[in-house]
């Protein structure tokens, strides 16, 4: 609903982009959903947020689309049960300069890796910003797969901002 | 501790006493003196194997229930060897895929004489099945078997989103269950309503306990429709409450929540048992609580959080580890959280008394004015069902109302961290002496392929015809909404039908869910 809302406010273009994407969604995929306001001066960062497996925790994720939002953020709500190829493919269709990914299954290892993998097989250099529940053991090991940020349980809003600004600095 | 003696129940003459319509201070009269709450502990990772040895601990060290935590594929219907398994496999709860795999986790323990608890939805008719193809196997009796299954799929499309098939095939398979049990599982909770898990995806105390009980009334609605006596089923009925850190705010809502559960099911839809409109639930510490800064700190917070339930009169309890914002838990801390219920239990004096809190002035206001705020929302969702409880939880899945209210109220709280409104020891205040040292528990990422060799070899040693006509039947009867699928699926269990076979089967009738598009 909240969505909806803030998508009439959209200029035109990116509002038939986002209609589009709706009204063409494949049948395995959720619909992805855009939210943020346009602001003069630069074109504002766009982030993609998923959530990728079966697992379907996705409070953080939802409170961390509306905190990017709050700070100027286009947030590309791709949700729940994504996967690494589903990500790659509407970071293609989106024009996205950061993804972000939400993991609580104990699965970070095998699938944050996979996402990157996915997206430079595609041909691109979208850095992955990686939220949840991540031990810190595990963190150097995410980096080396090309994890850009691995954001734990408790990280401040102001943390969430500060690496997914610094993800796509070399985009802005 | 000092001798002075003690009234079962303190109030004035004309108080409500606890075992008295409607219940606000209990469902019954002597509470914990004549039978103290179940400790419940969660657990389930790894292989069947390896939870069953994990069940043994427990019962060991004088837990005296049983709670099954699965993986995310058997909680979704999906087997070991699916592509989408990959990498989920035993890592949150035990995977289960055939009857074999339920042998193994239940092995060496006595179904006839624990009681067990089974945390899951979309799957869960077809899991419950495998549940009772190892009773039927090993020669107890169905009329025996005591326990729980979560079977609340309403809730999964408001917060856990676990939803496989859309709502209302899904609540058909509920509504299946219940009639089953109703008849066969005397001993059995068919359906425990959850606002464990509404409130862990961020909603208020009172959206917890509003829409749990509207979902609640929903089964209500819909077992009867189903042709079921009100009376035939409710008793039967169990809910599930979160107890988070706002100690008197939680105990007043399980006090709240039986006060209107009584009053409804007296009033609406005409339960004249009063097993019918005592509301027993049982509880879980705050997950969401839950720092992975400073975790010890942990301890202090599930400590408090468990007192709150037991005060607000719990028929069984879990406590969280204080590991669990940074992995499942250790052994240690398994044990250190059901100790801290033994504390309550055997040292506090908490359980001498029913409802200590009755009476005061705070906490009665606060059940009242949760009361209210309970009220108003069902007066929205019975707008938006036309009247129906059922209808309108529906249709408020449908357009996306219980998500975008639970994620703005999770944003509001999160709002209030940030701005140090709210103040979270160890994340935004008292930071310091955090040593980042604590165990965790690490899954033999080994468990998916032993799990897959097991499968294998179970899909090897099985009769295909036997599997292919339980499928053709499980689809037929799928078809036909007068047909209860119990029977069918428990025979499926029996010829080793997997998990994910059977929800595929389900699958090609009913179809699957997509969640509306919002943020």
């Amino acid at each position: 609903m909240l969505a909806r809302r803030v998508l009439a406010r959209r200029p035109l273009a990116r509002r038939v982009l986002a209609l589009r994407v709706l009204a063409r969604r494949p049948c395995d995929q959720a619909a992805r959903v855009v939210i943020g306001t346009q602001r003069s001066g630069n074109p504002p960062v766009r982030v993609l947020l998923a959530k990728v497996g079966l697992d379907g925790h996705d409070r953080g994720l939802r409170v961390v689309a509306r905190v990017l939002r709050d700070h100027g953020f286009e947030v590309v709500f791709a949700g729940l049960r994504q996967t690494p190829e589903s990500i790659a493919a509407a970071v293609v269709q989106e024009d996205v300069d950061v993804v972000g990914v939400s993991m609580h299954n104990g699965a970070h290892l095998t699938l944050a890796p996979a996402v990157v993998r996915a997206l430079r097989d595609a041909g691109l250099e979208t850095p992955v910003v990686v939220g949840g529940i991540v031990p810190d053991v595990d963190i150097a090991q995410l980096e080396s797969a090309g994890i850009v940020a691995v954001l734990g349980p408790g990280a401040s809003n102001d943390e969430v901002v500060a690496a997914v600004r610094n993800a796509a600095q070399p985009n802005h | 501790m000092s001798g002075i003696p003690l009234e079962p129940v303190y109030g004035p003459d004309d108080a409500e006493l606890p075992g008295q319509f409607p219940y606000t201070r209990g469902p019954y009269a002597s509470m914990y003196r004549s039978k103290l709450w179940t400790m419940r502990q969660f657990a389930g990772f790894g292989t069947a194997q390896d939870t069953n040895r994990r069940f043994k601990e427990l019962l060991r060290s004088g837990g005296n229930g049983l709670s099954t935590a699965f993986d995310m594929p058997t909680l979704l219907g999906r087997d070991s060897d699916d592509p989408l398994a990959k990498g989920e496999v035993g890592r949150a709860g035990v995977a289960v895929d055939t009857l074999a795999d339920m042998e193994t986790l239940f092995d060496g323990i006595d179904l006839g004489s624990v009681t067990t608890s089974m945390t899951i939805n979309s799957s869960a008719a077809v899991v419950m099945a495998m549940y009772i193809a190892v009773a039927d196997r090993t020669a107890v009796a169905r009329t025996t078997l005591g326990g729980t299954i979560q079977n609340d799929i309403l809730k999964e499309y408001q917060a856990q989103k676990e939803y496989v098939f859309p709502p209302r095939p899904s609540v058909r398979l509920v509504t299946d269950l219940i009639r089953f049990a109703s008849v066969e599982l005397p001993r059995w909770h068919p359906v425990s309503v959850s606002g464990y898990h509404i409130r862990e995806a961020g909603s208020t105390a009172a959206q917890e306990l509003a829409f749990t009980l509207a979902n609640g009334f929903a089964y209500v609605e819909a077992a009867t429709a189903a042709g079921l006596g009100v009376d035939e089923f409710s008793p039967r009925l169990s809910f599930f409450f979160n107890a988070h850190i706002d100690f008197f705010e939680e105990i007043a809502k399980y006090r709240a929540a039986r006060r209107i559960y009584a009053r409804w099911m007296r009033d609406h839809y005409g339960a004249a048992d009063p097993r019918s409109m005592q509301l027993r639930f049982h509880t879980q510490t705050a997950g969401a609580s839950l720092t992975a800064q400073q975790p010890e700190v942990n301890l202090a917070r599930v400590a408090i959080e468990a007192l709150a339930g037991v005060l607000g009169g719990t028929q069984s309890l879990h406590t969280d580890s204080y590991d669990e914002a940074l992995a499942l838990p250790t052994e240690k801390a398994a044990r250190l959280a059901l100790r801290t219920q033994q504390v309550i239990a055997e040292e506090t004096g908490a359980a001498h008394v029913a409802d200590p809190l009755g009476g005061s002035w705070f906490v009665e206001a606060l059940t009242d004015e949760l009361e209210r705020q309970a009220e108003q929302v069902f007066v929205h969702v019975l707008e938006s069902g036309a009247g129906s409880m059922l209808e309108g939880v529906l249709a408020c899945i449908e357009d996306g109302w219980f998500c975008s209210e639970i994620a703005d109220a999770a944003y509001r709280f999160q709002s209030k961290i940030a701005s140090r409104q709210w103040v979270q020891v160890g994340v935004n205040g008292y930071t310091e002496g955090d040593d980042g040292k604590t165990p965790i528990l690490y899954i033999d990422p080994a468990v998916e392929d032993r799990q897959l060799e097991r499968l294998a070899e179970v899909k090897r040693s099985r009769d295909d015809d036997a599997v292919r006509r339980c499928l053709g039947r499980l689809a037929n009867e799928a078809a036909d909404p007068t047909v209860n699928l119990m029977p069918a699926l428990i025979d499926a269990a029996k010829a080793f039908v997997t998990v994910g076979e059977a929800m595929h089967a389900l699958e090609s009738v009913f179809g699957t869910w997509l969640e509306p598009s919002f943020v």
